[in-house]
C-alpha cells in the first residue's frame, strides 16, 4: 500500500469515528422508536396524550396515560428551577464580580466538586437527612415527596447553572463595564443592569442545561419522591415521574408486552423533550456568541 | 501510542475471559419479598460448596419471571403463582416453568405503634386500600386521614395482596415505595400510616405494630406471627412463596433448591421470618421434579 | 444622601450574592458532613476487603468495589479510544463544513440524552439484540457511550492545547498528516486526554441508572469470573441498602460507608485527574 492511500484510509477510519457519534444520537432514537412503535397497535396515541391516569398493572383494563408522570417531572424541574435559577445566577455573580481571585481559586472547585457527587448519593441523603427535615417542617409524616425531590434536583443542576452563568458573565466584553463605571454607575448597577442583561442569553442556556439535567434525572427522584401514581397535587404529595417510572417499572414488564412498548414510547417523550431543550439552548448560547463576536 | 497497545491488549484480555465464562452460575432474580431470603441461602450454601456461584437480584416477581421468559436466570423468585399472560409468552419461547413452594408468608398489615386500632376483617383492609374508608374513626381508630404505603406493582404482595384483599383497584393515593423495607419505615415514622409487607419484615421490627386479621366479621382475629394459624391457614392472607425454574430442575440448580426445601434450608426459612413448607408442598415438589 | 442609598444597596446587593454563594458550601458542606461523620465509623480493612454476610447485615463492601473497578474499565476500554478518535477527527481532518457542525452538534445533545434514557437503550441493544445479556460488559457498554461525548470534549480540548507549530515543524520535514499527529501532536496531548478521561469515568463510575437492568446484581459474593456474569456495584449497593434490604435502619450504618466509599472514589479519580492537570501545567511552564 503507498503512503497516500494509507494517509487516506486513516483520514477515513477517523471519519468514521466522528460519524459514529450521528449514528449513536440517532440509533438511540430510532430503538426507542423502534420499540415504542408497537405499543401503539393496542393503545391510541390520543389515549397516551390525554388520559389522566398510569395503571398498566390493573385489576380491569389498563390505562397508559402520560400525563401524570409528565405533570410530575415538570413539577420537580419547575420547582427546582425556582431554587437553582437564582441561588445559581447569584453564585455566578459573585464568583464572576466580587469574589477576589484566592475566594475564586477555592470556590471553583467547590462547584465542581458539588458536580462530582454521584445521583444516587443525592438521593440517599434525600431519604436519610431531606425526608426527615421536610416531615417535621411541614407535619407531613412523610418527607418523601415532590418538595424533596426538587430540593434535590436543584441541587443537582446548580453545578451547570453557576459554570456556565459565570463563562457567560465572564465573556461579556470589559468595554461594557468601564462604560457604565465611567458613567457613574457603581459596581452593583454594574452587575445587575449591564452584565447580567448583556450575558441574558447565556445564562438563559445555561439555566436550560440545568433543566435538561433535572427533567432527565433518575436516581434522586426515584428515591426521594414517593413514587405515588396519583395525579400530582401538590408539592407535599408523592409524586412519580417520567425517569421513576421508566426505572421502577422497565424490570418488571415481559419483554414485548404493550406494557414494555409503553415504557420504550415514554422513554421517547423524555428523549425529545431533553433534546429539544438541549438545542433551544444550543441555539441560544450560539447566537449569543455570535452577538459577542 | 503505548495506550492503544495497552487498551488493545485489555481487550483481547476481555475477549479471553468472556470464553471462559462459567456454567456453573446459578442465577436468581425476582421478588422483593424473597431476595432477603434468598440471599441468605445463597450465602449458606456458597459457604459450603465453595466451587458454585449464584447471583441474586431483585426487581420484583415480574421482574424475574420476565427474566425467566427471556432465560435471562435459572430460577426466578415469585411471591405470587404465574400468570396465564406470563405462562403465554413462556410457552411462545419454549419456557416451561416449574413451581417450586420454598417458604410459607403471612402477609402482615401493619401500622405505626400509636395506633389504638389492633384488629380489622379483611373486608376493612380491602375499603381502606380502595380508598373508600379514609379515616382511621371508621374503623375504631383516633380520628385522622389513613396514609396507605404500598407496593409498587412489579411486586407479587401488590398482585397477591390485590387478588386477595382488594378485589379491585388500589387507591390512587397509595404511596408506592421502592421496597418493603420502605413501607416499615414510613409506617414507623407515620401515625396514620397503614402497609402490608411479608412477615419477615416485621418479626424484629419496632414501632410497628402488626394487625390481627379476620376473614369476616364473625371470624377469628389471627396474628401472622402466630405459626400455627398461619401454617392451618385460619390467617386469612397466607400464601407460599415460589421459587420457578425452567424445565425439570436439572444439575447445580437442582441441587440448591433441595438445600433450599432440606431441614436445613427450612431452618434458615424459619430464622428470616417466613415459615417452613408443609407436607402437601413437599409433595408438590417432589412431584415437580425436586 | 442618593449617593448613600447607592452605596446601601450596592453593599446589600453583594451581600445577597455572596449569601447565594454560602448557601452553595453549605449545601456542600452539609452533605459532606453527614457522610463523613455517619460513614467513616464503619470503615476499616475488614469493610473494604470482605464481601457482605449474614444476610448483608454486617462485613464489607468488597464485591461493589470490584464490580465497580470491572465496569469502569470496560467503560473506559470503549469510550478512550472512540473519544480520541473522534477528537482527532474534529480537530484535525474536519474542515468547517455541515458534516462537522452536525457531528458537534449530536455530541452536545448526547452529553444531555438522560442516564435512564442510555439504560433503555443498553437493555435493548447490548442486552438483548447483541445478546451480551445482563452483564459487566452491557453495563460497561451502556456507560461508554454515555460518557463517549465528555471523553471526546476533553480530548479535543487537550489537541487544542497543542500548538500549531508542533505539526507544522512534523509536515515541513516531510511526514505525513497521521506521522504528525502520531509523533508531534498526540504524546503532547495525552496527558490532557487522561485528565479529561478520567474526569468522565469517575462520574460514569457512580451512575446507577444505567446499570439498573444491564447487569448489577443485589448479591453475588464472588469475584465475576467473566465479563459475561452480573456483577454487585457500588452505587447499585447503596441504592439497596436504602430502599431494598429487608431492614434498612439496621443496615443505614453500611448505607452510609457505602455512600462514602463511592464518594471517596469519585474523589480519588478526581484528584488523580488534577494532579495530572497541574503536572501538566508545570511542564508546559517549563517549556514555555
Amino acid at each position: 500500500m503507498n503512503r497516500k492511500n494509507k494517509e487516506k484510509l486513516i483520514e477515513m477510519f477517523f471519519l468514521f469515528n466522528g460519524i459514529l457519534v450521528i449514528l449513536i444520537l440517532v440509533g438511540i432514537f430510532l430503538l426507542l422508536l423502534k420499540n415504542a412503535l408497537p405499543a401503539f397497535k393496542e393503545v391510541s396515541l390520543q389515549h397516551f396524550l390525554t388520559k389522566p391516569i398510569w395503571n398498566p398493572d390493573a385489576y380491569e383494563q389498563p390505562t397508559y396515560g402520560l400525563l401524570p408522570m409528565l405533570v410530575s417531572s415538570l413539577m420537580v424541574t419547575v420547582g427546582s428551577l425556582v431554587v437553582a435559577v437564582p441561588l445559581g445566577i447569584g453564585t455566578a455573580a459573585y464568583l464572576s464580580d466580587v469574589a477576589s481571585p484566592r475566594v475564586r481559586e477555592i470556590a471553583k472547585p467547590l462547584v465542581e466538586i458539588l458536580a462530582g457527587i454521584p445521583s444516587v448519593v443525592v438521593g440517599f441523603l434525600g431519604i436519610v437527612l431531606l425526608g426527615p427535615v421536610i416531615s417535621r417542617l411541614t407535619g407531613t409524616y412523610n418527607g418523601l415527596n415532590a418538595l424533596n425531590g426538587s430540593i434535590l434536583l436543584a441541587v443537582m443542576a446548580l453545578p451547570t447553572i453557576i459554570s456556565l452563568s459565570e463563562d457567560a458573565l465572564g465573556s461579556v466584553p470589559r468595554a461594557y463595564e468601564e462604560a457604565s463605571l465611567a458613567l457613574g454607575a457603581n459596581k452593583w448597577e454594574t452587575v445587575i443592569k449591564v452584565k447580567v442583561p448583556a450575558a441574558a442569553s447565556g445564562i438563559l442556556a445555561a439555566c436550560m442545561l440545568g433543566m435538561g439535567r433535572a427533567i432527565g434525572e433518575t436516581m434522586t427522584v426515584l428515591m426521594a419522591t414517593g413514587n405515588a401514581a396519583e395525579f400530582p397535587r401538590s408539592f407535599l404529595g408523592p409524586v412519580k415521574t417520567m425517569t421513576s417510572t421508566i426505572a421502577i417499572e422497565l424490570g418488571e414488564v415481559a419483554y414485548y408486552t404493550t406494557h414494555f412498548h409503553m415504557l420504550f414510547a415514554v422513554g421517547l417523550i423524555l428523549f425529545l423533550i431533553t433534546f429539544v431543550v438541549n438545542l433551544c439552548a444550543d441555539i441560544i448560547f450560539h447566537k449569543h456568541t455570535r452577538v459577542q463576536a | 501510542m503505548k495506550i492503544v497497545k495497552v487498551l488493545g491488549v485489555a481487550m483481547a484480555g476481555a475477549a479471553l475471559m468472556a470464553t471462559a465464562a462459567s456454567a456453573e452460575m446459578i442465577q436468581i432474580k425476582g421478588s422483593d419479598t424473597i431476595i432477603n431470603l434468598s440471599q441468605k441461602l445463597a450465602e449458606i450454601y456458597m459457604q459450603q460448596n465453595p466451587g458454585v456461584k449464584i447471583s441474586v437480584t431483585g426487581g420484583g416477581s415480574g421482574t424475574g419471571i420476565a427474566a425467566l421468559i427471556n432465560k435471562k436466570c435459572n430460577i426466578a423468585n415469585s411471591s405470587r403463582a404465574i400468570n396465564a399472560k406470563e405462562m403465554e409468552s413462556a410457552t411462545a419461547v419454549g419456557v416451561a416453568p416449574t413451581r417450586i413452594v420454598i417458604a410459607i408468608d403471612g402477609l402482615s398489615v401493619v401500622v405505626n405503634k400509636g395506633n389504638p386500632v389492633t384488629q380489622l376483617t379483611s373486608d376493612q383492609i380491602g375499603k381502606i386500600y380502595r380508598g373508600e374508608i379514609g379515616n382511621w374513626s371508621e374503623v375504631g381508630g383516633s380520628d385522622m386521614p389513613i396514609n396507605l404505603y404500598g407496593r409498587q406493582s412489579n411486586s407479587g404482595t401488590y398482585g397477591f395482596f390485590r387478588e386477595l384483599v382488594l378485589k379491585g383497584e388500589y387507591s390512587s393515593k397509595m404511596n408506592s415505595m421502592n421496597g418493603s423495607s420502605q413501607i416499615v419505615e414510613a409506617v414507623k415514622a407515620d401515625p396514620s400510616g397503614i402497609g402490608y409487607v411479608g412477615v419477615g419484615y416485621v418479626k424484629n421490627a419496632e414501632g410497628i405494630s402488626v394487625l390481627e386479621v379476620a376473614s369476616g366479621p364473625n371470624g377469628i382475629y389471627k396474628s401472622p406471627l402466630d405459626k400455627a394459624s398461619v401454617e392451618d391457614g385460619s390467617y386469612p392472607i397466607a400464601r407460599p412463596l415460589y421459587q420457578y425454574v425452567s424445565g425439570t430442575p436439572s444439575g447445580e440448580t437442582k441441587k440448591f433448591l433441595q438445600f433450599e426445601v432440606s431441614s436445613e434450608g427450612q431452618v434458615i426459612v424459619e430464622e428470616e421470618g417466613f415459615y417452613a413448607i408443609a407436607e402437601e408442598y413437599k409433595a408438590q415438589n417432589i412431584k415437580n421434579g425436586l | 444622601m442618593r449617593l448613600k442609598i447607592k452605596r446601601i444597596k450596592e453593599v446589600m446587593g453583594f451581600n445577597t450574592l455572596r449569601l447565594c454563594m454560602l448557601v452553595v458550601v453549605m449545601i456542600l458542606a452539609v452533605i459532606f458532613y453527614d457522610i463523613f461523620s455517619k460513614g467513616a465509623g464503619i470503615i476499616s480493612w475488614e469493610f473494604l476487603t470482605k464481601p457482605p454476610v449474614d444476610g448483608m447485615t454486617k462485613g464489607g463492601i468488597f464485591p461493589a468495589i470490584l464490580g465497580t473497578f470491572f465496569v469502569t474499565a470496560i467503560t473506559a476500554i470503549l469510550a478512550v479510544p472512540l473519544g480520541m478518535g473522534c477528537a482527532i477527527y474534529l480537530n484535525e481532518y474536519a474542515r468547517d463544513n455541515g458534516l462537522t457542525r452536525f457531528i458537534r452538534l449530536s455530541i452536545r445533545n448526547l452529553s444531555g440524552v438522560p442516564s435512564i434514557v442510555y439504560g433503555l437503550f443498553g437493555v435493548t441493544l447490548f442486552v438483548d439484540m447483541c445478546h451480551f445479556g445482563t452483564s459487566i460488559l452491557s453495563a460497561g457498554a451502556t456507560l461508554g457511550l454515555m460518557t463517549l461525548p465528555l471523553t471526546i470534549t476533553a480530548s479535543e480540548e487537550a489537541l487544542k492545547t497543542v500548538p500549531r507549530s508542533y505539526r507544522e515543524g512534523a509536515l515541513a520535514l516531510g511526514a505525513t498528516k497521521w506521522q504528525s499527529i502520531r509523533t508531534n501532536v498526540l504524546p503532547f496531548a495525552i496527558p490532557g486526554i487522561l485528565t479529561g478521561t478520567i474526569l468522565g469515568l469517575s462520574r460514569a463510575a457512580g451512575e446507577t441508572a444505567p446499570i439498573l437492568f444491564t447487569g448489577a446484581a443485589f448479591f453475588l459474593p464472588d469475584i465475576p469470573n467473566s465479563i459475561f456474569s452480573q456483577f454487585m456495584a457500588l452505587p447499585y449497593h447503596l441504592y439497596i441498602m436504602s430502599t431494598q434490604h429487608h431492614n434498612i435502619s439496621l443496615v443505614r450504618p453500611i448505607a452510609y460507608g457505602t455512600a462514602l466509599v463511592l464518594i471517596a472514589l469519585v474523589f480519588l479519580m478526581n484528584l488523580v485527574a488534577v494532579i495530572i492537570r497541574y503536572r501538566l501545567r508545570k511542564r508546559g511552564m517549563a517549556h514555555g
